[in-house]
Protein backbone atom coordinates (compact mmCIF):
# COMPACT_ATOMS: atom_id res chain seq x y z
CA UNK A 1 0.00 0.00 0.00
CA UNK A 2 2.66 2.12 1.22
CA UNK A 3 4.77 1.60 -2.37
CA UNK A 4 1.83 2.25 -4.46
CA UNK A 5 1.73 5.56 -2.72
CA UNK A 6 5.11 6.17 -3.05
CA UNK A 7 5.02 4.81 -7.02
CA UNK A 8 1.81 7.30 -7.33
CA UNK A 9 3.20 10.70 -5.78
CA UNK A 10 6.45 9.64 -8.38
CA UNK A 11 4.02 10.29 -11.22
CA UNK A 12 3.10 14.26 -10.08
CA UNK A 13 5.62 16.82 -10.87
CA UNK A 14 6.03 17.73 -6.89
CA UNK A 15 8.69 15.38 -5.85
CA UNK A 16 10.30 16.51 -9.26
CA UNK A 17 10.67 20.13 -8.36
CA UNK A 18 13.86 21.73 -7.65
CA UNK A 19 14.77 25.13 -6.41
CA UNK A 20 15.82 26.46 -9.48
CA UNK A 21 12.99 25.42 -11.18
CA UNK A 22 11.12 27.51 -8.91
CA UNK A 23 13.54 30.79 -9.38
CA UNK A 24 12.71 30.49 -13.09
CA UNK A 25 8.69 30.08 -11.55
CA UNK A 26 9.78 33.71 -11.12
CA UNK A 27 11.61 35.45 -13.68
CA UNK A 28 8.90 33.87 -15.95
CA UNK A 29 6.26 35.18 -13.57
CA UNK A 30 8.02 39.01 -13.58
CA UNK A 31 8.44 38.92 -17.29
CA UNK A 32 4.87 38.23 -17.41
CA UNK A 33 4.15 40.85 -15.03
CA UNK A 34 6.28 43.60 -16.76
CA UNK A 35 4.58 42.37 -19.95
CA UNK A 36 0.82 43.24 -18.70
CA UNK A 37 1.60 46.15 -15.96
CA UNK A 38 4.77 47.99 -17.59
CA UNK A 39 3.72 47.18 -21.35
CA UNK A 40 7.08 45.72 -22.01
CA UNK A 41 6.94 44.40 -25.63
CA UNK A 42 3.86 42.67 -24.20
CA UNK A 43 3.58 40.85 -27.81
CA UNK A 44 6.75 39.00 -26.60
CA UNK A 45 7.53 39.02 -23.24
CA UNK A 46 4.08 37.59 -22.44
CA UNK A 47 4.59 34.26 -24.59
CA UNK A 48 7.97 34.10 -23.29
CA UNK A 49 7.50 34.54 -20.00
CA UNK A 50 4.76 31.60 -20.08
CA UNK A 51 6.65 29.69 -21.88
CA UNK A 52 9.31 29.95 -18.88
CA UNK A 53 6.53 28.45 -16.35
CA UNK A 54 5.84 25.51 -18.51
CA UNK A 55 9.12 24.53 -19.40
CA UNK A 56 9.77 24.31 -15.23
CA UNK A 57 7.49 22.20 -14.79
CA UNK A 58 8.60 18.99 -14.51
CA UNK A 59 7.46 15.74 -16.41
CA UNK A 60 5.18 17.90 -18.98
CA UNK A 61 7.72 16.82 -21.91
CA UNK A 62 6.31 19.81 -23.65
CA UNK A 63 10.61 20.20 -25.13
CA UNK A 64 11.25 16.56 -24.82
CA UNK A 65 12.70 15.97 -28.41
CA UNK A 66 10.57 14.59 -31.00
CA UNK A 67 7.52 14.55 -29.06
CA UNK A 68 7.11 17.89 -26.91
CA UNK A 69 4.93 20.14 -28.38
CA UNK A 70 6.90 23.31 -27.90
CA UNK A 71 10.17 21.72 -29.14
CA UNK A 72 7.85 20.92 -32.24
CA UNK A 73 7.39 24.79 -32.24
CA UNK A 74 10.91 25.32 -32.00
CA UNK A 75 12.32 22.70 -34.12
CA UNK A 76 10.52 23.30 -37.07
CA UNK A 77 9.51 27.52 -36.54
CA UNK A 78 13.11 28.63 -35.23
CA UNK A 79 15.52 25.74 -35.83
CA UNK A 80 14.52 25.25 -39.27
CA UNK A 81 14.80 29.32 -39.24
CA UNK A 82 11.10 29.53 -40.81
CA UNK A 83 9.66 32.11 -38.11
CA UNK A 84 12.47 34.92 -37.82
CA UNK A 85 12.64 35.38 -41.56
CA UNK A 86 8.38 35.62 -41.87
CA UNK A 87 8.28 38.16 -38.95
CA UNK A 88 10.92 39.94 -41.63
CA UNK A 89 8.56 39.85 -44.48
CA UNK A 90 6.29 41.66 -42.31
CA UNK A 91 8.93 43.97 -40.58
CA UNK A 92 9.35 45.20 -44.42
CA UNK A 93 5.61 45.33 -45.08
CA UNK A 94 5.49 48.05 -42.65
CA UNK A 95 8.87 50.00 -43.03
CA UNK A 96 9.11 53.02 -45.05
CA UNK A 97 12.40 53.28 -46.31
CA UNK A 98 11.60 56.80 -47.78
CA UNK A 99 13.70 58.63 -44.93
CA UNK A 100 16.72 56.70 -45.85
CA UNK A 101 16.50 57.80 -49.22
CA UNK A 102 15.56 61.32 -48.91
CA UNK A 103 18.99 61.55 -46.95
CA UNK A 104 20.91 58.53 -47.97
CA UNK A 105 24.45 59.04 -45.70
CA UNK A 106 22.46 58.58 -42.74
CA UNK A 107 22.68 54.86 -43.75
CA UNK A 108 26.59 55.70 -42.26
CA UNK A 109 24.93 55.81 -38.71
CA UNK A 110 23.12 52.57 -39.24
CA UNK A 111 25.76 51.47 -39.73
CA UNK A 112 28.04 52.88 -36.85
CA UNK A 113 25.86 51.57 -34.37
CA UNK A 114 27.23 47.98 -35.58
CA UNK A 115 30.08 49.52 -33.30
CA UNK A 116 28.74 48.08 -30.56
CA UNK A 117 27.87 44.74 -31.63
CA UNK A 118 31.79 44.19 -33.06
CA UNK A 119 33.37 45.41 -29.40
CA UNK A 120 31.06 43.41 -27.18
CA UNK A 121 31.56 39.99 -29.25
CA UNK A 122 35.42 41.21 -29.15
CA UNK A 123 35.00 41.72 -25.14
CA UNK A 124 32.82 38.62 -24.68
CA UNK A 125 35.29 36.63 -26.01
CA UNK A 126 37.72 37.71 -24.22
CA UNK A 127 36.28 36.87 -21.64
CA UNK A 128 35.86 33.25 -22.92
CA UNK A 129 32.69 32.27 -24.11
CA UNK A 130 33.71 30.63 -27.38
CA UNK A 131 33.50 32.87 -30.77
CA UNK A 132 30.33 31.38 -31.70
CA UNK A 133 28.43 32.70 -28.48
CA UNK A 134 30.11 35.52 -29.02
CA UNK A 135 29.42 36.87 -31.74
CA UNK A 136 25.30 35.99 -31.14
CA UNK A 137 25.92 37.90 -27.82
CA UNK A 138 27.36 40.67 -29.80
CA UNK A 139 23.99 40.63 -31.63
CA UNK A 140 21.70 41.86 -28.62
CA UNK A 141 23.54 45.41 -29.44
CA UNK A 142 21.73 45.72 -32.69
CA UNK A 143 18.55 46.18 -30.66
CA UNK A 144 17.12 43.64 -33.23
CA UNK A 145 14.86 40.61 -31.45
CA UNK A 146 14.51 38.34 -34.30
CA UNK A 147 18.13 38.98 -35.95
CA UNK A 148 19.30 37.88 -32.60
CA UNK A 149 17.07 34.67 -32.42
CA UNK A 150 18.12 33.87 -36.21
CA UNK A 151 22.40 34.08 -35.27
CA UNK A 152 21.83 32.36 -31.73
CA UNK A 153 19.60 29.10 -33.97
CA UNK A 154 22.70 28.96 -36.29
CA UNK A 155 25.83 29.54 -33.78
CA UNK A 156 24.76 29.26 -30.19
CA UNK A 157 21.23 27.52 -29.59
CA UNK A 158 22.33 26.96 -26.25
CA UNK A 159 22.46 30.55 -25.65
CA UNK A 160 19.67 31.88 -27.17
CA UNK A 161 16.76 31.94 -24.12
CA UNK A 162 18.86 34.18 -22.74
CA UNK A 163 19.72 36.64 -26.17
CA UNK A 164 16.45 37.10 -26.85
CA UNK A 165 15.51 37.87 -23.61
CA UNK A 166 17.59 40.17 -23.33
CA UNK A 167 17.33 41.92 -26.55
CA UNK A 168 13.89 42.22 -26.08
CA UNK A 169 13.70 43.46 -22.76
CA UNK A 170 16.49 46.41 -23.19
CA UNK A 171 14.55 47.24 -26.90
CA UNK A 172 11.37 47.66 -24.61
CA UNK A 173 14.06 50.01 -22.23
CA UNK A 174 14.95 51.86 -24.97
CA UNK A 175 13.29 54.76 -23.74
CA UNK A 176 15.11 54.58 -20.61
CA UNK A 177 18.93 53.01 -21.71
CA UNK A 178 19.12 55.79 -24.45
CA UNK A 179 18.40 59.26 -23.09
CA UNK A 180 21.13 59.29 -20.91
CA UNK A 181 23.81 58.40 -23.15
CA UNK A 182 22.29 60.69 -25.49
CA UNK A 183 22.45 63.74 -23.02
CA UNK A 184 25.81 62.48 -22.19
CA UNK A 185 27.48 63.35 -25.89
CA UNK A 186 25.83 65.83 -26.96
CA UNK A 187 25.20 69.89 -26.01
CA UNK A 188 22.18 70.90 -25.80
CA UNK A 189 22.67 73.28 -28.50
CA UNK A 190 23.42 70.05 -30.50
CA UNK A 191 20.16 68.72 -29.52
CA UNK A 192 18.34 71.45 -30.61
CA UNK A 193 19.79 71.69 -34.55
CA UNK A 194 17.11 71.91 -36.67
CA UNK A 195 16.93 69.79 -39.70
CA UNK A 196 17.31 70.53 -43.15
CA UNK A 197 14.02 69.74 -44.89
CA UNK A 198 14.40 66.26 -47.15
CA UNK A 199 14.21 66.25 -50.91
CA UNK A 200 11.30 64.42 -51.58
CA UNK A 201 11.54 60.31 -52.86
CA UNK A 202 9.43 59.39 -56.25
CA UNK A 203 7.65 56.34 -56.11
CA UNK A 204 9.78 54.68 -58.69
CA UNK A 205 12.78 55.12 -56.38
CA UNK A 206 10.59 53.70 -53.60
CA UNK A 207 9.72 50.73 -55.79
CA UNK A 208 13.48 50.02 -57.00
CA UNK A 209 14.75 50.36 -53.57
CA UNK A 210 14.13 46.58 -52.75
CA UNK A 211 14.80 45.08 -56.15
CA UNK A 212 18.24 46.45 -55.88
CA UNK A 213 18.80 46.53 -52.20
CA UNK A 214 18.23 42.83 -52.19
CA UNK A 215 20.76 42.33 -55.64
CA UNK A 216 23.23 44.29 -53.49
CA UNK A 217 23.37 42.96 -50.01
CA UNK A 218 22.48 38.97 -51.10
CA UNK A 219 25.45 39.29 -53.84
CA UNK A 220 28.00 40.81 -51.54
CA UNK A 221 27.08 39.24 -48.37
CA UNK A 222 25.31 35.56 -48.96
CA UNK A 223 24.79 34.14 -45.86
CA UNK A 224 22.23 37.09 -45.28
CA UNK A 225 19.77 36.25 -47.89
CA UNK A 226 16.61 34.65 -45.81
CA UNK A 227 16.90 37.61 -43.68
CA UNK A 228 16.81 40.44 -46.22
CA UNK A 229 15.25 38.63 -49.26
CA UNK A 230 11.88 38.47 -47.02
CA UNK A 231 12.67 41.94 -45.46
CA UNK A 232 12.81 43.12 -49.02
CA UNK A 233 9.72 41.40 -50.74
CA UNK A 234 7.61 42.60 -47.75
CA UNK A 235 8.63 46.38 -48.94
CA UNK A 236 7.88 45.51 -52.50
CA UNK A 237 4.22 44.39 -51.37
CA UNK A 238 4.13 47.76 -49.73
CA UNK A 239 5.76 49.93 -52.66
CA UNK A 240 4.15 47.99 -55.30
CA UNK A 241 0.53 49.06 -54.45
CA UNK A 242 -1.16 46.58 -56.28
CA UNK A 243 -1.22 43.70 -53.66
CA UNK A 244 -2.91 45.61 -50.02
CA UNK A 245 -3.78 42.17 -49.14
CA UNK A 246 -0.75 40.41 -49.11
CA UNK A 247 1.08 43.44 -47.58
CA UNK A 248 -1.85 43.52 -45.05
CA UNK A 249 -1.62 39.68 -44.39
CA UNK A 250 2.00 39.96 -43.78
CA UNK A 251 1.92 43.02 -41.60
CA UNK A 252 -0.95 41.89 -39.69
CA UNK A 253 -2.09 38.30 -39.51
CA UNK A 254 0.64 36.41 -40.47
CA UNK A 255 3.06 38.52 -38.13
CA UNK A 256 0.86 38.26 -35.22
CA UNK A 257 -0.01 34.37 -35.88
CA UNK A 258 4.13 33.59 -35.95
CA UNK A 259 4.56 36.08 -33.48
CA UNK A 260 2.67 33.37 -31.28
CA UNK A 261 5.19 30.54 -32.29
CA UNK A 262 7.89 32.64 -31.54
CA UNK A 263 7.65 33.62 -27.66
CA UNK A 264 6.61 30.67 -26.33
CA UNK A 265 9.65 28.07 -27.62
CA UNK A 266 11.69 30.81 -26.64
CA UNK A 267 10.73 30.97 -23.45
CA UNK A 268 10.64 27.38 -23.33
CA UNK A 269 14.37 26.86 -24.13
CA UNK A 270 14.80 28.52 -20.75
CA UNK A 271 14.90 25.59 -18.65
CA UNK A 272 16.59 26.03 -15.16
CA UNK A 273 19.28 23.73 -15.59
CA UNK A 274 20.49 25.60 -19.12
CA UNK A 275 19.75 29.42 -17.89
CA UNK A 276 20.45 29.33 -14.28
CA UNK A 277 23.98 29.15 -15.02
CA UNK A 278 26.70 32.72 -14.69
CA UNK A 279 27.95 32.24 -17.91
CA UNK A 280 24.35 32.87 -19.10
CA UNK A 281 23.05 35.27 -16.68
CA UNK A 282 26.20 37.16 -17.58
CA UNK A 283 24.67 37.89 -21.16
CA UNK A 284 22.15 40.53 -19.61
CA UNK A 285 25.55 42.48 -18.51
CA UNK A 286 27.00 42.08 -21.60
CA UNK A 287 23.69 42.61 -23.52
CA UNK A 288 23.26 46.07 -21.88
CA UNK A 289 26.85 47.25 -22.50
CA UNK A 290 26.69 46.42 -26.86
CA UNK A 291 23.32 48.18 -26.42
CA UNK A 292 25.04 51.07 -25.14
CA UNK A 293 28.00 51.04 -27.30
CA UNK A 294 25.52 51.13 -29.70
CA UNK A 295 23.85 54.12 -29.03
CA UNK A 296 27.03 55.81 -28.38
CA UNK A 297 28.94 55.23 -31.17
CA UNK A 298 26.30 56.25 -33.51
CA UNK A 299 26.27 59.33 -31.74
CA UNK A 300 30.07 59.99 -31.68
CA UNK A 301 29.99 58.36 -35.91
CA UNK A 302 27.35 61.69 -36.32
CA UNK A 303 29.32 63.72 -35.09
CA UNK A 304 32.49 62.86 -36.76
CA UNK A 305 30.56 63.30 -40.25
CA UNK A 306 29.91 67.11 -39.49
CA UNK A 307 33.00 67.46 -39.15
CA UNK A 308 34.20 66.40 -42.30
CA UNK A 309 30.60 67.49 -43.94
CA UNK A 310 29.57 70.61 -44.86
CA UNK A 311 25.89 69.62 -44.42
CA UNK A 312 25.19 69.18 -40.82
CA UNK A 313 23.03 66.92 -39.00
CA UNK A 314 21.84 66.54 -35.62
CA UNK A 315 23.74 64.78 -33.64
CA UNK A 316 21.08 62.71 -31.81
CA UNK A 317 20.41 61.21 -35.21
CA UNK A 318 23.14 58.45 -34.57
CA UNK A 319 21.55 56.72 -32.00
CA UNK A 320 18.58 55.99 -33.83
CA UNK A 321 20.80 53.55 -35.63
CA UNK A 322 20.06 50.71 -33.56
CA UNK A 323 17.05 49.04 -35.16
CA UNK A 324 14.80 48.95 -32.45
CA UNK A 325 11.91 50.55 -35.02
CA UNK A 326 10.17 52.71 -34.35
CA UNK A 327 11.17 53.47 -30.65
CA UNK A 328 14.82 54.09 -30.90
CA UNK A 329 13.32 57.31 -33.48
CA UNK A 330 10.85 58.45 -31.09
CA UNK A 331 13.33 58.69 -28.44
CA UNK A 332 15.57 60.30 -30.66
CA UNK A 333 13.03 62.53 -31.45
CA UNK A 334 11.69 63.01 -27.54
CA UNK A 335 15.25 64.21 -26.41
CA UNK A 336 15.32 66.88 -29.28
CA UNK A 337 12.05 68.30 -28.54
CA UNK A 338 13.43 68.92 -24.77
CA UNK A 339 16.17 70.99 -26.19
CA UNK A 340 13.50 72.90 -28.46
CA UNK A 341 9.93 72.20 -28.56
CA UNK A 342 9.52 72.87 -32.06
CA UNK A 343 12.13 70.50 -32.77
CA UNK A 344 10.59 67.63 -35.12
CA UNK A 345 13.06 65.01 -35.73
CA UNK A 346 11.03 61.97 -36.17
CA UNK A 347 11.14 61.27 -39.91
CA UNK A 348 14.29 62.29 -39.72
CA UNK A 349 15.12 59.63 -37.19
CA UNK A 350 13.57 57.00 -39.44
CA UNK A 351 16.53 56.97 -42.24
CA UNK A 352 19.01 55.54 -39.61
CA UNK A 353 16.61 53.81 -37.84
CA UNK A 354 15.70 51.44 -40.79
CA UNK A 355 19.39 51.38 -41.87
CA UNK A 356 19.77 49.94 -38.39
CA UNK A 357 17.73 46.82 -39.15
CA UNK A 358 19.61 46.58 -42.90
CA UNK A 359 22.76 46.90 -40.95
CA UNK A 360 22.16 44.51 -38.51
CA UNK A 361 20.94 41.71 -40.58
CA UNK A 362 24.45 42.48 -42.71
CA UNK A 363 26.27 42.29 -39.07
CA UNK A 364 24.22 39.07 -38.73
CA UNK A 365 25.22 37.69 -42.35
CA UNK A 366 28.88 38.55 -41.82
CA UNK A 367 29.17 36.77 -38.76
CA UNK A 368 27.24 33.65 -40.24
CA UNK A 369 29.91 33.22 -43.30
CA UNK A 370 32.89 33.96 -41.03
CA UNK A 371 32.20 31.65 -38.21
CA UNK A 372 30.46 29.19 -40.77
CA UNK A 373 27.36 28.24 -38.91
CA UNK B 1 0.68 89.64 -43.34
CA UNK B 2 -0.50 86.46 -42.93
CA UNK B 3 1.69 83.63 -41.98
CA UNK B 4 1.03 80.00 -42.90
CA UNK B 5 1.20 76.93 -40.45
CA UNK B 6 2.81 74.14 -41.95
CA UNK B 7 2.56 70.32 -40.84
CA UNK B 8 6.59 69.88 -39.71
CA UNK B 9 6.33 66.06 -40.65
CA UNK B 10 3.69 64.09 -41.89
CA UNK B 11 1.21 62.14 -40.40
CA UNK B 12 -2.52 62.51 -39.32
CA UNK B 13 -4.40 65.32 -37.48
CA UNK B 14 -5.67 63.88 -34.16
CA UNK B 15 -6.11 67.17 -32.25
CA UNK B 16 -6.90 69.99 -33.06
CA UNK B 17 -7.68 73.19 -30.43
CA UNK B 18 -8.14 76.27 -33.26
CA UNK B 19 -11.05 77.51 -35.49
CA UNK B 20 -11.08 80.30 -37.59
CA UNK B 21 -11.20 83.45 -35.64
CA UNK B 22 -9.45 81.60 -32.85
CA UNK B 23 -7.11 84.34 -31.65
CA UNK B 24 -3.30 82.56 -31.15
CA UNK B 25 -0.29 83.60 -29.19
CA UNK B 26 3.48 83.11 -30.62
CA UNK B 27 4.64 79.06 -29.20
CA UNK B 28 0.85 78.30 -27.82
CA UNK B 29 -0.15 74.76 -28.79
CA UNK B 30 -2.45 74.49 -31.55
CA UNK B 31 -2.95 71.42 -32.99
CA UNK B 32 -1.46 67.53 -32.66
CA UNK B 33 -0.32 65.12 -35.88
CA UNK B 34 0.07 62.12 -35.02
CA UNK B 35 2.90 59.76 -36.54
CA UNK B 36 4.67 56.60 -35.85
CA UNK B 37 2.04 56.22 -33.12
CA UNK B 38 3.32 59.00 -31.42
CA UNK B 39 1.54 62.83 -30.87
CA UNK B 40 3.54 65.91 -31.80
CA UNK B 41 2.30 69.04 -30.58
CA UNK B 42 2.52 72.22 -33.05
CA UNK B 43 3.24 75.22 -31.55
CA UNK B 44 2.05 78.41 -33.21
CA UNK B 45 4.51 80.79 -35.10
CA UNK B 46 3.57 83.94 -34.06
CA UNK B 47 0.66 86.37 -32.16
CA UNK B 48 -2.27 86.73 -34.55
CA UNK B 49 -5.63 85.62 -35.50
CA UNK B 50 -6.47 82.37 -37.22
CA UNK B 51 -7.72 83.34 -40.83
CA UNK B 52 -8.16 80.37 -43.30
CA UNK B 53 -8.33 76.72 -41.79
CA UNK B 54 -7.74 73.95 -44.37
CA UNK B 55 -7.43 70.90 -42.40
CA UNK B 56 -9.39 69.41 -39.56
CA UNK B 57 -9.03 66.56 -37.50
CA UNK B 58 -8.62 62.99 -39.29
CA UNK B 59 -6.91 64.53 -42.59
CA UNK B 60 -3.77 63.32 -43.47
CA UNK B 61 -0.91 65.42 -44.00
CA UNK B 62 2.56 65.77 -46.03
CA UNK B 63 5.58 67.37 -44.60
CA UNK B 64 4.90 70.89 -45.36
CA UNK B 65 1.34 71.09 -46.37
CA UNK B 66 -0.22 74.07 -45.47
CA UNK B 67 -3.10 73.63 -42.29
CA UNK B 68 -3.72 77.21 -41.32
CA UNK B 69 -3.04 80.59 -41.90
CA UNK B 70 -2.88 83.64 -39.23
CA UNK B 71 -3.12 87.15 -39.89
Amino acid sequence: MGNKLISLLNTTGFVHLTPGMIVMWIIGLVLIYLAIKKQYEPLLLLPIGFGILLVNLPLSGLMDENVGLLWKFYHYGIHWEIIPPLIFLGIGAFTDFGPLMANPRLIFLGAGAQAGVYITFFVSHAMGYDIMEAATIGMIGGADGPTTIFIASKLAPQLMGACAVAAYSYMAMVPIIQPPIMRLLTTKSERAMHMAKPRPVSKREKLLFPIISTFVIILLIPASAPLISMLMLGNLFRESGVVERLKGAAQNELMNIVTIFLGLPIGATMHADIFLQPKVLFIFILGLIAFILSTATGILLAKLMNLVSKEKINPLLGAAGVSAVPMAARVVHKVGTEADKKNYLLMYAMGPNVAGVIGTVIAAGMFITLLGG
Amino acid sequence: MASEITAPLPGKIVRMDIEVGSSVEEDMEILAIEAMKMENIIYAPCDGTIEKLLKKVGDEVEEGDVIATVA
